[in-house]
């Protein structure tokens, strides 16, 4: 198993308030996992230490060897082989789609303007929105948003994606084309990892799911066994609760 | 001359008489505000970057604090906390002779010093007085709008790789300029009316102008009411040109 993601025993205080309290985990090359837990849980802080976002108060958190939160650590080249999608989106608002999907491969790069827009346009056609290349955000859905969003973010062409939440401010018919996107994404074969509350999609399309609570890993398994025959009672009213 | 009533009082012989010092007034006017908006929007610029300044890890942390930010705010502190006049006085008969001096100056001594202090001795004060002044008022407008901008933008442009230097320079600084320009065009005005007062210590521009008109016929409604037109007319294009950038660099912006 080529292991790209090692947490080490991480913990993340914000003030006097533990969020994450000790995670090991392992995240191999290829897998998708999805990183469930009811809301205060840690999940988003989690996903927020792996590509060093947020600061570690203890523990550590490896990259395909090399460890995050290292002062020595050119977290910059990290982040550029580790792409992330936000519950926001954060398009680039006075940029255009094609402006928002080529301003990093040109800036941190170094591509030409006719590659990095080519690669753009074959991006826009992976997302579908290839006829939204030189609008604005403002101008696009949230669920056409977050779309450009994950194309920005593969445009760098990185190893590992991370999302978070990416479809809970969207509206009910948007989750499904933002969601599709994704599955399409973990069947190329992207190590992916999602916080998520789409049970559905991942059941569907994680390899492992994680269930987080309190700042802890409470339970994780294949979807099947997790979803179906949960062994935590924490675990059992969670999913009761949502599902 | 033959005085040239206009509306049977108002002297306009006078003014077309000084005609050629209100045009030198103007030029010396336009002049200062000019070299003082580039340069304090700079200084502004820096400025408002070193009250924002902060790092993670020791030793950058420590020198963020004492080297940047405790500067930066006391410097920020003083300008906008004393009168521009008192200022322009301390930069003219305190500050600058301790650096431009025939006899000691910390800069520049002996023949050198003698030439500048008479040719552009003024000048100089007063630019430096009104730049380093404008820049403390530019540097808050400049934190302001750094602050005003979303975290989720650095963070997105921060997670794509992009250093924090491209991130300010491409995402966080065209956005937040945006909102910047009302403040911006504000302090431009104010620069250019504040220009006045270096008339004090003996610039001759547009104030010092109708000043020197005024003691000369010892009539004031003329040559005041004359540069009050000019500072009025300056003001307009003024506020009109910010509004065009407005418009043109408001795209994209859903506020």
């Amino acid at each position: 198993m080529d292991e790209v993601i090692r947490v080490k025993g991480l913990e993340k205080r914000f003030g006097d308030l533990p969020v994450l309290r000790g995670i090991d985990c392992a995240i191999a090359a290829s897998e998708v996992v999805c990183v469930i837990g009811p809301s205060g849980s840690g999940k988003s802080t989690l996903l927020r230490c792996l590509n060093g976002l947020e600061d570690a108060s203890g523990g550590e958190v490896f990259v395909r060897g090399v460890s995050v939160h290292d002062n020595r650590t050119d977290v910059d080249a990290l982040r550029s082989e580790i792409g992330m999608v936000f519950q926001r989106f954060n398009l680039f608002p006075h940029k255009t789609v094609l402006e928002n999907i080529t301003l990093a491969p040109l800036s941190v790069r170094g591509l030409g303007l006719a590659e990095a827009r080519e690669r753009a346009r074959q991006l826009l056609v992976k997302v579908d929105l290839l006829d939204k290349i030189d609008a604005y955000p403002n101008q696009l859905s949230g669920g056409q948003q977050q779309r450009v969003a994950i194309a920005r973010a593969l445009a760098m062409q990185p190893q590992i994606m991370l999302f978070d939440e990416p479809t809970s401010p969207l509206d009910p018919e948007m989750v499904g084309e933002v969601l599709t996107v994704m599955q399409a994404l973990a069947e190329e074969g992207m190590t992916m990892v999602v916080v998520t509350h789409e049970m559905g999609f991942a059941r569907q399309v994680a390899d492992r799911v994680v269930f987080l609570d309190e700042g802890l890993i409470v339970e994780e398994g294949a979807p099947a066994d997790l979803f179906d025959r949960p062994q935590h009672e924490r675990t059992q009213r969670f999913l009761r609760n949502v599902l | 001359m033959e005085p040239i009533l206009w509306f049977g009082w108002f002297r306009a012989d006078i003014i077309a008489e000084y005609a050629m010092l209100f045009w030198r007034g103007l030029q010396m006017t336009v002049t200062v505000t000019v070299i003082c908006i580039v340069q304090g929007t700079a200084l502004g610029l820096a400025v408002g970057m070193a009250r924002l300044a902060e790092a993670r890890h020791s030793p950058a942390r420590q020198l963020c604090t004492y080297a940047l930010r405790w500067p930066s705010t006391v410097y920020v502190s003083f300008f906008r906390g004393t009168p521009l006049f008192v200022q322009i006085l301390l930069i003219h008969f305190a500050v600058l002779p301790l650096f431009v001096n025939p006899a000691d100056g910390l800069l520049i001594s002996g023949e050198l010093a003698r030439s500048l202090k008479q040719n552009y001795g003024a000048f100089l004060s007063g630019v430096i007085a009104l730049t380093l002044n404008a820049g403390a008022y530019i540097s808050e407008i400049f934190r302001a709008g750094i602050q005003s901008i979303d975290r989720g933008q650095s963070e997105a442009a921060r997670s794509l790789g992009m250093s924090y230097r491209r991130t300010m320079f491409h995402v966080i600084l065209p956005q937040a300029f945006r909102r910047m320009l009302p403040p911006l065009g504000n302090n431009a005005i104010a620069l250019l009316k504040d220009s006045s007062l270096i008339s004090a210590i003996g610039l001759a521009e547009l104030a010092y102008a109708a000043r020197t008109v005024a003691g000369a016929y010892s009539r004031y409604w003329e040559p005041y009411l004359v540069i009050s037109l000019m500072y009025w007319v300056m003001t307009l294009g003024l506020a009109y040109a910010v509004r065009r950038l407005e418009a043109r660099y408001g795209r994209g912006d859903t506020r």
